[in-house]
């Protein structure tokens, strides 16, 4: 399998970006929270000063023709309460100031308007905020026009806009944290249908292409269908596969096993030498590449369906029984004798049939193939912990041959002489062997000279 | 005469007058450090006599600080900073209104340290102004006056008193001239504003002609030579002081409430060595843990605790309320009415 490169995170990216949405959030938090407290803040100063102005306005009373005024002592008082701000007042009669601070700024046009005056401006090396009141004050026959200002530094005000700063950071960081955390949760459970679906895929088997049928969101189930739809098209061209090796096989070998018996049924009937000479190459030829195709095939079979048994219940020794029945034609030829060692009692086992008899049948295949006319080969049949079918010649046996080379694909031995072959039966023995559970054994004829093939499967 | 021409400067001072008048000092000594060098210059409302001791006692504690300390009424402290622009390293002064209206006119340096730090908040003002003493206004009353007459305990006790004997005390109530002196326009308006009984009193106080005085000494000399039956807020520390050596007088603080006086210094925009006007004012925030100073100088300093309510004492407080009362219009109108209750023939 190739490793897939990871190419960005989708975790990360949410995270990443619910991080950066909660972080524009905390900002604006922040900067709504420290405006409307330095707004209110603000306003609170402008109504204390207001208050002030007004109470000093409604002290302001006529005597004898002028406007006198008795300043109220909560007036002042008042503004010291909430800060220890410096605090300024001025009250204007027919543009000459009546008492107070002479030099404070009255605001430009302030006889139209009855209403509060606010401003902010320096005065005396500081800003100040002051608030003008205008009352008409009756003097007798005539009606005065008194601006009443105050005004106060914001000392108290930038003490308070500090610690609403402070708490607007700390508010806006607070958020910023939670939010964080938060979106790491979101992610985390936002990407678990997709971690489930992931394991469900990886958690069957290898052959399994059944749909995927886990409940998934909405988001997934494009995923889902093009998986499945993937899916079904593999196993389509699986079967398509499968069939095409049934079909090969058989068309390759039907062919060849008609010519074969075209080709004895002559041999038989010719008595020149040389004819019947050129005929039994002719039929040697014909069985090789007959076997070269068949094992091919039987290779590109077993690949496939060691994937996915069709398991059925199968009894061994009948198997084996039925395989040495077959092959002794063969063996025959070369006047070998097989002697099977194999009692009677039932050998159940759950089984690919068509797989172990192509595998039994490869291993007899061979032992016949390198044994020398006029032997013996031994195929005993033994079951204890676990069911060993062992094949024993006495042929050339492996030499050095490295064994545990010996059934890896293609690979032939190095004393095979003019013996044509594949290199392809141990490798289908030993996958239809590892397929079962079971295991493929090669080792030296104990009891002499030749090979020695064991096929060892458990027993359920 | 502290608080003479009070009124004159004060007018000129609210005017913006721009005259220029050299301040009017009473009194003046420097005292040479053993190891000198670095000097200050105190301008203060109190005596010599009263302050030396303080001196003294800086003076160990800071053998390299020269002090020139010069004594002048209130009026003339304030302006000597308001309209000359002396450069003292010090201001002290018992006219809480016009040290707050220094400050509030950005006539103060700001200063801050632990020993300020520690100070109560009503001991200090925009880290400008810092309290060191409280003295409280009280009644001192003749002894032999008050030989068959229970002791008044609040202002309420006192009318009833004065309505029942009026020929006892007839021509000899003594208080201080709110005109002329400063000290007693302060005690005269905060009483006004603190209860109602006020205007009640002076206005018994003037049908029984009482004596008006510029300072406490006056009236306490007068209680103890028998011309004075009692006299009405007179500065308490100042009294104790004269206690002692008074045979025949005593103290009568209200329980309704007093008024409390509180001496404040402040480091002037135009001093030249801000760095020893700061350790002054660290020495005298930390007068309360020198109590033999207190003996010494009469000066009670101030308490942590006075500042709850179930105390009678109320220390005026420091701020912009303070200058309600500085109002030439408001001081017309508050002297109006005092010398009409006070002077009625
Ligand atoms: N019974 C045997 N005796 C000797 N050598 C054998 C025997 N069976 C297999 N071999 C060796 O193992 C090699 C691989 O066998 P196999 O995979 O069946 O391929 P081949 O088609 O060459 O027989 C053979 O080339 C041969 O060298």
């Amino acid at each position: 399998m190739t490793p897939t490169l990871a190419k960005g995170s989708i975790r990360r990216r949410l995270v990443l970006q619910l991080a950066g949405i909660a972080a524009l959030l905390s900002l604006a938090l922040f900067l709504v929270v420290r405006a409307v407290a330095e707004h209110a803040a603000e306003e609170t100063q402008d109504n204390i000063l207001a208050a002030s102005a007004t109470s000093i306005a409604d002290a302001l009373y006529s005597e004898r023709g002028f406007v006198r005024l008795e300043l109220p002592y909560s007036a002042l008082s008042m503004l010291g309460t909430i800060s220890e701000d410096r605090v300024f007042y001025r009250v204007v009669v027919d543009d000459e100031t009546l008492t107070g601070y002479d030099d404070l700024p009255a605001p430009e046009v302030w006889s139209d308007s009855r209403k509060n005056k606010f401003s902010t401006l320096s005065y005396r090396g500081e800003t100040v905020r002051s608030v003008a009141v205008t009352r008409a004050v009756s003097t007798g026959s005539q009606i005065t026009d008194v601006m009443v200002i105050v005004a106060q530094t914001r000392l108290g005000l930038e003490a308070i806009s500090t610690r609403i700063t402070a708490t607007a950071t700390a508010v806006g960081a607070g958020f910023f944290l939670v939010a964080t955390a938060l979106s790491l949760l979101a992610a985390q459970t936002a990407l678990l249908p997709l971690n489930r679906l992931a394991q469900s895929v990886a958690r069957r088997g290898m052959a399994d292409l059944r749909p995927v049928v886990t409940e998934t969101p909405a988001e997934l189930i494009p995923l889902v269908q093009s998986l499945n739809s993937f899916m079904s098209r593999l196993r389509a061209s699986l079967t398509r596969s499968e069939d095409f090796i049934t079909e090969a096989a058989h068309r390759v070998r039907t062919p060849l096993a008609t010519v074969r018996t075209q080709a004895e049924v002559v041999h038989r009937r010719q008595s020149g030498a040389a004819d019947k000479k050129a005929l039994r190459e002719m039929i040697r030829a014909i069985d090789e590449s007959s076997r070269s195709a068949g094992q091919l095939l039987d290779h590109a079979m077993v690949t496939f369906r060691t994937d996915h048994l069709e398991t059925s219940d199968i009894d061994l020794g009948d198997m084996i029984r039925d395989i040495c029945d077959r092959l002794f034609p063969t063996a025959d030829l070369k006047d070998i004798q097989i002697n099977l060692d194999c009692t009677d009692q039932p050998m159940p086992f759950s089984g690919d049939p068509i797989l172990l008899q192509n595998a039994l049948r490869n291993i007899l295949d061979n032992a016949i193939k390198y044994s020398p006319a006029d032997s013996v080969i031994t195929v005993r049949l033994t079951a204890n912990g676990s069911y060993l079918i062992e094949f024993a010649d006495q042929g050339r046996g492996f030499g050095d041959a490295d064994l545990t080379q010996i059934v890896g694909r293609f690979e032939r031995g190095s004393n095979v002489g003019d013996i044509v072959g594949s290199g392809l039966g141990l490798t289908i023995a030993d996958e239809v062997a590892r397929a079962h559970g079971g295991k493929l054994e090669i080792s030296e004829n104990k009891g002499g000279q030749g090979a020695c093939v064991t096929v060892v499967l458990p027993r359920s | 005469m502290r608080h003479s021409r009070f009124t004159a400067i004060l007018s000129a001072l609210l005017l913006a007058a721009t005259h220029v008048c050299a301040f009017e000092v009473e009194s003046a000594k420097f005292y040479d450090a053993p190891s000198g060098g670095n000097l200050i210059r105190i301008v203060s409302t109190a005596d010599i006599e009263v302050f030396e001791p303080i001196i003294l006692a800086f003076q160990k504690l800071h053998p390299d600080i020269d002090v020139d300390y010069t004594v002048a009424s209130s009026t003339e402290v304030m302006n000597a900073i308001y309209i000359d622009g002396e450069p003292f390293d010090l201001a002290i002064s018992s006219a809480m209104d016009l040290q707050t209206k220094l400050a509030n006119d950005g006539y103060a340096r700001t200063y801050r340290s632990t020993a300020t730090a520690n100070l109560p908040d009503w001991a200090k003002w925009r880290d400008q102004l810092f309290a060191f003493t409280q003295e409280p206004a009280v009644m001192v009353v003749s002894d032999e006056a008050f030989k068959d007459i229970p002791l008044p305990t609040t202002r309420e006790d006192l009318i009833d008193l004065l309505r029942d004997h009026p020929e006892h005390f007839d021509g000899r109530i003594g208080t201080y001239d709110v005109r002329t002196s400063g000290l007693g326009y302060l005690f005269a308006t905060q009483d006004s504003r603190n209860t109602g009984s006020y205007w009640r009193l002076t206005e018994l106080m003037g049908r029984l002609n009482t004596k008006l005085y510029c300072c406490s000494g006056q009236m306490i000399t007068d209680i103890a030579e028998g011309r004075l039956a009692f006299a009405y807020n007179v500065l308490g520390s100042y009294a104790s002081s004269r206690l002692k050596d008074t045979p025949g007088i005593r103290i009568v603080p209200f329980n309704d409430f007093l008024s409390v006086m509180l001496r404040t210094a402040l480091i002037p925009k135009t001093a030249r060595n801000p760095a020893a006007g700061g350790v002054m004012v660290d020495f005298l925030a930390t007068l309360n843990t020198r109590l033999e100073l207190n003996a010494q100088t009469g000066l009670p300093p101030i308490s942590n605790d006075i500042g709850d309510l179930s105390n009678a004492m109320r220390p005026i407080r420091l701020g912009p309320g303070l200058l309600v009362f500085l109002d030439r219009l408001q001081r017309d109108t508050f002297l109006r009415s005092w010398s009409n209750s006070m002077e009625q023939e």
